[in-house]
């Protein structure tokens, strides 16, 4: 399995049981008196475990399985798949400071944050579709 | 990989990208406001991801690696090609009809189709789902 394969197996794992954990969080707001700021964190919830675990475990193992691009390329660009890792990764953790902070204080101008952060993990899907796209082949 | 898998993980990757962005805009409307009826894309992202995406994928990767019939034959291939089909037609159906506020029914008809997508496919690979070489 390549090194790029094993970050993204790995930090995928963390997001999955991070995710669960808010799950529970949010879900224990029904039984226990929690701080209702909880309620901010939803959208990042469902992020964390469809971005986060999913489509980021699905990123690594396409990267590891699909036919090579080339013989001298088989993963086709390595950079460009660095570079998909760092931007999914940075642009959800950005979401996950910065949305639950916008939706309480819409006021302190941090939205531009989200903005930030919504470009970076665009950046990561169409890196990805481009770097997937030529290992995509019939036999 | 099979042509199927191939085609299909091809229209999943688009996807992919029309999800992506129509989640990307979401979000930066949500810090820089933009125009309010982007939220309208809501619908479509939720469903160009969920099913479009990870739901084909998956299925395009089942009829690749699940275990072969003795000959290396994939068994009746045109079943599995009329899943995807009425896949993709229930994500249209179901991202179009969310999106443009249509009729509840075409919502419905979309979801039937993605039904019936998963009726197929499971009656397709139902008998692939054995010990290699069995």
């Amino acid at each position: 399995m390549p090194t790029l394969t094993r970050w993204f197996v790995k930090t995928s794992l963390l997001f999955f049981f991070l995710a669960l954990l808010l799950g529970m969080l949010l879900a224990a707001r029904s039984a226990w008196p929690l701080p209702e700021f909880l309620a901010a964190f939803a959208p990042v919830y469902f992020h964390m475990f469809l971005v986060g675990w999913v489509t980021q475990l699905i990123f690594g193992v396409v990267y590891w399985m699909f036919p090579k691009y080339t013989l001298e390329r088989p993963r086709r660009s390595p950079a460009l798949g660095w570079a998909v890792y760092l931007l999914i990764n940075l642009g959800l953790l950005l979401r996950l400071v910065a949305e639950p902070y916008h939706t309480l204080n819409p006021a302190a101008g941090m939205g531009w944050l989200l903005a930030l952060s919504a470009v970076l993990q665009w950046l990561a899907g169409l890196f990805f579709v481009i770097n997937t796209w030529g290992r995509v082949k019939e036999k | 990989m099979p042509a199927l898998t191939a085609w299909a993980i091809r229209l999943a990757l688009l996807y992919l990208l029309v999800g992506f962005t129509f989640g990307g805009l979401l979000l930066f409307h949500k810090g820089v406001p933009l125009r309010p009826a982007l939220w309208s894309l809501l619908p479509a992202h939720i469903e160009f991801l969920l099913i479009g995406w990870t739901a084909q994928l998956i299925l395009a990767m089942a009829f690749w690696i699940l275990p072969r019939f003795r000959g290396g034959s994939r068994g009746p291939a045109w079943l599995a090609w009329l899943a995807f089909a009425a896949l993709n037609l229930g994500v249209w159906l179901v991202a179009l009809a969310g999106s443009f506020g249509l009729s509840a029914s075409l919502t419905l008809a979309g979801r039937l189709a993605q039904a019936l997508a998963a009726l197929l496919f499971g009656v397709y690979a139902w008998r692939r789902v054995k010990p290699s070489g069995a």
